[in-house]
């Protein structure tokens, strides 16, 4: 069994079935905590408008802020959209998301898709570099935050490699360490902070209808 | 040396592990595990930006919850307790926590607005001093203030005959009624010990506006004191004591409503948690003063004499942006006439005075809220009004302190005593 063939294969099974098991068991472990009902008079009886504003609303820093993390959020912004643009507006990442799930869509052109791969990995660079020189960031920071970092940079840093512009093709090799990375970012996903991906909106939603149904900014 | 020191570092240890695991309800579990360690609720602190100290970063005072629930009830919790990425919380974690905990957080609530993924940072300090309590590890004059609630009805000693002996007083002084534990009213009126204390003319500002209003109204002997130090230091069952105490007496005297007086926890602790720590919907309606006047004034029935001044508001945290009445006051300064000079953060987004949460009952604590206090100085010296106005005594007594403290020209005053002296008639 050659590299590819073993990231093609067990490893691609491995991989996913721990992402998908793990995640689901985040989730449940995490929907089976108690949650006792709030009793209290709400000033608005609208939780749906709440959970839904406060999901929106923390996509854009309220305006007193946007002067001290501006920055911050833009960057976190950029790489956002960036991978985005890379996982899913890809040729190969659509055929591979075809062969894995059959279902597909249109790529954007394959220029567009590395400029957003090189944008990617200077945003990330530059986050990694405010979360060691920062003294707050640097401060929070745990072993989770470097690590989920390295999993997101090294499936792009590897996809950019990938291409060998004097064959005209991809090299296998770095095709295979692309998928191993890729699988990397599969198999932490469920254990540390990617999963604020799906968290975000659970627990903007949390505060959205609480805030909300007092009459406050949810 | 203090009995808690007699306790083994264990039992506490695990008291506070009780308490904390207890609180690890779905919204804290998803908030805890929903955080990026961005650091971007610093910015919204005070006590941050006046030291821009990062052990101040409001996440980062909740790092012995954190960790009590990674290794406890995180869904990955027996795999890090089986890897030995977690260790257990020791007391020297705690002692150690415990500033961060009690004195640097106002649980103001501003880092929540911040937070991208919306974490109620301010609800998750407040579970998290449950556990402080259980391990006796509540600033002592903090945790005294609140015994003094539980034992004597009040943290400041206005126990039922200091405020009976305040209201004979205030009525031969002021000619006015504050009707004592009358079997029947409309509206059961609760004060802050601040304002008995410290502000009475509060009290007689109260029964001015209820009098001009033609209210049916009463003050109970057995439930009148609105700040919960209950809930402030950590004690879940005082909490209870407290909040039960005014539940009784309004459902004692059969009151509709229940006015609160110009406090920002006491709002939170019986608007917001009243009910639940009843266990079932309140059978009246709870409001803050400052929500009483502005009914009153969209009702017609509250006449005034215009205040032609300039006029800054400082809002309360615990009434308007976790409450949700920042345009009750607003209301109120519209129909006095004033010439109202928004601070730069106002409503949702104000600065917190410093010395909410019980922080100003920690005096140890009065070098770090007095740097936080210049936040506001100078939020309000560039709004160039000619006067400051607020709707909360705890506020008010933290804007004393801090205005002698620097040396500062201005004097707050309460939104109810402004409007009491412009009563027509």
């Amino acid at each position: 069994m050659t590299l590819l063939e073993f990231a093609r294969g067990p490893a691609l099974t491995v991989a996913l079935t721990v992402f998908i098991a793990g995640t689901l068991w985040r989730i449940f472990r995490l929907a089976t905590r108690p949650a006792p009902p709030d009793r209290s008079a709400p000033r608005v009886d609208a939780a749906a408008a709440g959970a839904l504003l406060g999901i929106l609303r923390r996509f854009w820093p309220h305006p007193r802020f946007g002067a001290r993390i501006g920055f911050s959020v833009f960057i976190g912004y950029l790489y956002h959209i960036g991978l985005a643009v890379i996982v899913f507006a890809y040729l190969p990442h659509i055929e591979f998301i075809r062969k894995l799930i059959g279902v597909g869509w249109p790529a954007l052109p394959a220029p567009v898709t590395y400029f957003a791969g090189g944008v990617t990995m200077f945003a990330l660079l530059i986050a990694l570099m405010l979360r060691l020189t920062d003294p707050v960031k640097r401060l929070l920071s745990r072993f989770d935050n470097y690590f989920s970092w390295l999993v997101v940079f090294l499936p792009v840093a590897t996809g950019m490699a990938a291409f060998d512009t004097a064959a005209g093709g991809f090299n296998q090799t770095y095709i295979a360490l692309h998928l191993l990375t890729v699988e990397l970012f599969l198999l932490w996903f469920p254990f540390g902070k990617l999963m604020h991906a799906g968290l975000a909106f659970w627990s903007r939603g949390i505060t959205g209808v609480k805030y909300g149904r007092r009459g406050a900014m949810p | 040396m203090s009995l808690e020191s007699n306790r083994p570092a264990p039992e506490r240890v695990a008291a506070a592990m009780n308490a904390f695991v207890r609180d690890f309800t779905r919204e804290s579990a998803v908030h805890m595990d929903a955080c990026i360690r961005c650091g971007h609720c610093a910015q919204a602190c005070h006590f941050y930006t006046s030291t821009l100290d990062p052990k101040y970063t409001p996440i980062n005072k909740l790092e012995p919850f954190l960790h009590a629930y990674r290794r406890t009830t995180a869904p990955w919790a027996p795999l890090a307790r089986l890897l030995g990425a977690e260790k257990g919380v020791t007391l020297q974690e705690l002692e150690s926590w415990q500033e961060l905990i009690y004195d640097a957080c106002t649980m103001c609530g501003r880092c929540t607005l911040v937070c991208p993924m919306g974490i109620d940072i301010a609800a998750l300090i407040s579970r998290a001093r449950h556990g402080m309590f259980a391990a006796g590890l509540v600033p002592e004059d903090l945790r005294a203030a609140a015994e003094r609630a539980e034992n004597e009805m009040s943290p400041l000693g206005a126990t039922p005959k200091v405020l009976e002996e305040r209201v004979d007083w205030l009525e031969d002084e002021h000619g006015v009624k504050i009707p004592l534990d009358l079997p029947q009213a409309d509206v059961l009126v609760t004060f802050s010990s601040i304002e008995i204390m410290k502000y009475p003319h509060s009290l007689v500002a109260m029964a001015k506006v209820l009098k001009h209003a033609g209210e049916s109204w009463t003050v109970s002997t057995k439930g009148y004191e609105a700040t919960n130090f209950g809930m402030l230091s950590g004690n879940r069952d005082w909490q209870h004591d407290m909040s039960e105490r005014i539940i009784d007496a309004a459902i004692a005297c059969k009151a509709k409503t229940v006015v609160l007086p110009e406090c920002g926890h006491a709002y939170g602790a019986l608007r917001w948690e009243g009910a639940n720590v009843h266990g079932a919907p309140l059978p009246f309606e709870v409001v803050h003063i400052s929500e009483y006047l502005a009914s009153l004034a969209r009702k017609g029935r509250l006449r005034l004499k215009p205040l032609a001044k300039s006029l800054t508001f400082h809002d309360p945290c615990q009434v308007s942006r976790r409450g949700g009445a920042s345009e009750a006051p607003r209301e109120v300064l519209a129909a006095l006439g004033v010439d109202l000079h928004e601070m730069g953060d106002h409503a949702d987004a104000a600065w917190c005075c410093g010395g909410g949460g019980g922080v100003v009952a920690i005096k140890r604590a009065d070098e770090l809220r007095r740097g936080a206090f210049r936040i506001k100085m100078e939020e309000i010296d560039a709004t160039g009004a000619e006067l400051l106005a607020t709707s909360c005594a705890n506020c008010r007594l933290t804007f004393d302190d801090g205005a002698a403290y620097h040396k500062w020209n201005k004097s707050m005053q309460s939104l109810t005593e402004l409007v009491a002296e412009r009563l027509e008639g």
